[in-house]
């Protein structure tokens, strides 16, 4: 089973601390969704079984017109399988939802949204930059709540100059509409970001590690109160709302992606396609190369395993390790991870290796140690 | 024999020297086109890239002047003071000496000291004005410089351009003019001066000699008079871009010698060559074995790669004798090895042929001089201190003294202040300040020698904005009132970072040395204290604080290449620390001492 991500690059403006591919030069949008419809009928035959979940990601998907969403839609089911109750998810900003979209997009099939909230407190969406305010956040979550089961919500924390109690604050405001998903992103100044660029300045005060890890708790301590699944460092679910799509990285399992920037993985090799929406139109116009490729070793593979596995509540799965990369790397993690398992940093039942709550936070740290190196 | 000219050139660092050979031996067509590449004689990969000779070399070249064919033997010299003493015997091999000065910065304390040198040996010296086609040089007043401390006319000096070829056959020209040809007595028994050798894998140690008096021939049973061993010479020659053998060489000329010896050891720079069996009764004067100034340890990151180590420093000390090294052990590190080097220079470039050529990772601890360790016990038995380790405890030790050098500083006017006080905060003590022109100033101190190891070169050239040159010589030893700076990681002792310093820097070294420290080590998994102590008392102390959030907060399709390829490299330099109790120290952690003011 596969997942289909379509990477929507363009915004309305953009928030500070983004680093993902968008565009606000919206002209280009008609080519570059040409481009991707054709870059999804060529790539049909790399699908193997049939797909499980649909994912419109960006950028910003909600500014597509409901029609443009779906005619994306009906070209997959069209060109590949799609599964019965197959996850189709977009993510939306609050300053796009209104009733009447919010039912267009039902209409054309979405079952699943994810809401770019972020923070419910005014000051900070300011400081973000974000395109939606305090008032919007409101509304369009209670609009989304209404009229959809299975959604989530994105929330930031770690912001400089904001409290632990302002954060508190924000999960208690996002828990009063009690949603099925929270995804909640300690906030990370990324390279060549206008934050970057602030803080370099002098213009904001830094993200703090201690900050971050106040928060954290917090939001651990919440939401395991209000019986949320910790299912993965930043993703929190009710039961069986798990995002599919989202899981099918940290399970290994294929994805395709289409969309300048996109990856996609077939469970050996990944590819990546490229970061500019000109480039990316013009190659798929002339039947050019726009994609790079990396085929992955099995050490590569091992490492990822470990990356990913210790994120999630899954862990890190030996038998897994064992059937699918080699007996000789489940012994190696076993060896590697003895340490960590005396220290109470992970822990293990027969089948798999887990990061223990207390060094969650420290999850990519331990991973690099229980890493495999060509030297060995 | 009057057809021979032997002569070498003195400049500073990047005044010109190898680009001017390399013109020579174009210009005497000496090299094919073929064989043509920048800084022809530096051949080892370390010289081109750093732009300095570490080796001595020697080149012949053939030139026709007024119908005559003439032997030109280049010896070219090592450029920094760490080889000063490499330097005085091609000096002493020579008649002449080109000294090149670089027309926009005019003369360096390096190559007044050098001139010194060459003016004792009594050679013919050729002052050349070198890059006068740069925008920024200054002819006129360089001139007067150079007429001023040689006292020689202005019209002695020749105006030249390495690189447009600018003057060239006037060098040529006054080389075979103003140089004498060497004198000798051809029937005297054989006496040539070892001036350098180098290894090659294949043929062991190549010998460069200058024939003094008698004649040296092929298959001669030869003796080294310092070591007093014996070979055969297998095969004699000259040097030209590739070696040529010959059956004999005569008295004046310069060649290579082949004996079969694998181990630079046996060779001597300085040493004189004689026949076995009638030798000479005269050794050539100024021969000494080279002392080792400066010492640290070196270590294997892996501590499993300590015999690896071993075979790759006995391989590099066959082809640089001048490395000495003998094992000990750290509590800290396991087992390694505690070297001698020349300078700063030779440590780095020890330690940068050991990455390159045996791709060996080590650790090299702070560096040290060796000193003279009193005990209250017995006060007349000097000890010698090569390792902070070694130095007896406080309640014990009578005195400690440590070695003097004459330091000798060129600079212009504007820096006297500024290079003054960096060298008595440096412990030194000014004995001459002398105007060489009306602009360059020499200032001589008394200082000790641990002064120049810890920082000296950095902050010279920061105060003085580059427009100082440095150059010393050793003085003798001095009592001392030295103190051992011990650091403690995680409350254990890490016996690799001590350091012995003066009493009364001891406290601003420890703290800042806690600082650096702070600043080197990365953040772990759990707090890390940092503390400096003198004996069992706590000078200064500081904490790296446990590293709170290691996780990135995003970790969807298109971050996991990028992500896994971040904690590869994570992985890949903590291999490169070296991990003492709980806590991993990266490489430079062991040298921060010598960056305190960074």
């Amino acid at each position: 089973m596969s997942g289909i991500y379509l990477h929507i690059p363009f915004c309305k403006q953009a928030c500070h601390y983004c680093d993902f591919h968008f565009s606000t030069r919206l002209k280009h949008l008609e080519p570059v969704l040409g481009a991707m419809h054709q870059e999804l009928r060529d790539r049909s035959g790399e699908v193997q079984g049939e797909v499980a979940t649909i994912y419109f990601g960006g950028g910003t998907p909600s500014l597509l017109k409901a029609d443009q969403i779906g005619a994306f839609i009906s070209a997959i089911r069209k060109q590949y399988t799609v599964k019965d109750n197959a996850e189709i998810t977009l993510e939306a900003n609050p300053d796009d939802l209104d009733e009447s979209r919010i039912q267009a997009w039902k209409q054309v099939g979405i079952n699943r949204l994810s809401l770019g909230i972020q923070s419910f407190e005014e000051e900070e969406l300011r400081w973000m930059n974000r395109a939606h305010n305090q008032q919007q956040a409101h509304s369009a979550l209670a609009l989304m709540a209404q009229h959809f089961d299975n959604y989530s919500i994105d929330l930031i924390y770690g912001i400089p100059g904001s409290s632990p109690e302002q954060w508190e604050a924000t999960l208690n405001t996002a828990l009063g509409y009690n949603p099925p998903h929270i995804s909640a992103y300690a906030l990370t100044v990324e390279e060549n970001t206008a934050l970057e660029h602030m803080i370099q300045t002098g213009k904001s005060p830094d993200v703090s590690d201690t900050r971050a890890e106040d928060d954290f708790k917090i939001l651990m301590q919440r939401l395991d109160e209000a019986r949320y699944q910790h299912y993965e460092i930043s993703n929190f679910a009710r039961d069986g709302y798990y995002s599919k799509n989202n899981s099918s990285y940290w399970l290994g399992k294929p994805y395709l992606g289409i969309g300048p920037s996109a990856h996609s993985y077939d469970g050996r090799t990944r590819r990546w396609n490229v970061r500019n929406n000109i480039k990316y139109t013009r190659a798929l116009d002339q039947g050019e190369s726009y994609f790079e490729t990396e085929t992955l070793t099995d050490r590569d593979r091992y490492n990822e395993a470990v990356m990913t596995g210790l994120r999630t509540q899954w862990g890190v799965s030996y038998h897994r390790i064992r059937e699918e990369i080699g007996p000789k790397y489940e012994n190696y993690l076993k060896m590697q991870a003895e340490s960590y398992i005396r220290k109470g940093w992970l822990f293990e039942d027969e089948e798999r290796l887990f990061t223990a709550r207390a060094a969650k936070f420290l999850a990519d740290g331990i991973a690099s140690d229980l890493f495999m190196l060509n030297l060995e | 024999m009057k057809h021979i000219r032997n002569f070498c050139i003195i400049a500073h660092i990047d005044h010109g020297k190898s680009t001017l050979a390399d013109r020579l031996l174009d210009h005497t067509g000496s090299v094919t086109d073929r064989e043509k590449q920048d800084q022809l004689l530096d051949n080892m990969d370390l010289e081109r890239e750093r732009g300095i000779t570490i080796k001595s070399h020697a080149i012949q070249m053939e030139y026709v002047y007024e119908g005559e064919t003439y032997v030109l033997n280049l010896i070219d010299t090592p450029g920094h003071v760490d080889f000063s003493y490499e330097v005085s015997r091609s000096i002493a091999a020579c008649e002449g000496a080109l000294l090149v000065v670089d027309a926009a910065q005019s003369i360096q304390a390096q190559t007044i000291s050098n001139l010194y040198l060459a003016l004792e040996n009594d050679l013919e010296i050729i002052p050349v004005l070198n890059k006068v086609d740069l925008p920024s040089a200054n002819p006129e007043e360089v001139t007067d410089d150079i007429v001023d401390l040689l006292g020689c006319k202005p019209e002695e000096v020749i105006p030249a351009s390495a690189k447009t070829g600018l003057g060239i056959a006037d060098i040529l020209k006054a080389i075979i003019e103003r140089v004498p040809a060497p004198e000798g007595d051809p029937s005297a028994p054989l006496q040539a001066l070892v001036f350098d050798s180098v290894y090659n894998p294949f043929r062991g140690v190549e010998t460069y000699f200058r024939v003094m008096n008698g004649e040296i021939k092929k298959g001669q049973n030869i003796k080294f008079v310092a070591t007093g061993k014996k070979y055969d010479a297998d095969e004699i020659g000259t040097l030209k871009l590739k070696q040529q053998p010959k059956q004999k060489i005569s008295t004046g000329d310069v060649g290579y010698l082949i004996t079969g010896i694998k181990d630079a050891r046996e060779v001597k720079v300085g040493d004189t060559i004689t026949d076995a069996a009638n030798p000479t009764t005269q050794a050539i004067a100024g021969f000494e074995d080279v002392k080792p100034m400066v010492f640290a340890g070196i270590y294997p990151v892996d501590t499993e790669d300590f015999e690896e180590l071993r075979s790759s420093m006995e391989k590099l000390q066959l082809n640089d004798a001048s490395l000495v090294f003998a094992p000990e052990s750290s509590a800290a590190l396991g087992f390694g090895f505690r070297c001698g080097f020349l300078g700063m220079l030779h440590m780095e470039i020890i330690q940068e042929r050991l990455e390159r050529e045996f791709d060996m990772t080590v650790i090299t601890t702070v560096p040290n001089v060796s000193y003279l360790a009193y005990t209250t016990k017995e006060p007349e038995t000097p000890l010698i201190v090569n390792n902070p380790s070694d130095l007896p405890e406080p309640s014990t030790l009578s005195h400690v003294e440590e070695p003097y050098i004459k330091a000798t500083i060129i600079t212009k006017a504007d820096f006297v202040g500024n290079v003054m006080s960096l060298c008595i905060d440096k412990r030194g003590q000014i004995t001459g300040q002398t105007y060489l022109t009306q602009d360059r100033v020499e200032l001589t101190f008394d200082m000790p020698l641990a002064e120049i190891v810890f920082d000296f070169y950095d902050r010279l050239k920061t105060v003085s904005k580059g427009y100082a040159s440095f150059d010393y010589s050793p003085i003798g030893m001095r009592t001392s009132k030295l103190v051992r700076v011990d650091i403690l990681l995680n409350a254990q002792p890490v016996d690799a970072l001590s350091a012995l310093v003066h009493f009364d820097n001891a406290y601003d070294i420890g703290k800042k040395m806690c600082e650096k420290l702070k600043e080197l080590i990365p953040r772990q998994q759990f707090d890390i204290p940092i503390q400096a102590a003198i004996g069992a008392k706590i000078i200064s102390r500081e904490t790296i604080k446990a590293l709170r959030k290691d996780v990135t907060a995003k970790c969807y399709g298109g971050d996991i290449s990028r992500k896994r390829k971040l904690l590869e490299k994570q992985k890949k330099g903590k291999k490169r620390m070296r991990q003492i109790g709980n806590v991993e120290i990266p490489q430079q952690a062991f040298m921060a001492v010598l960056k305190l003011n960074d």
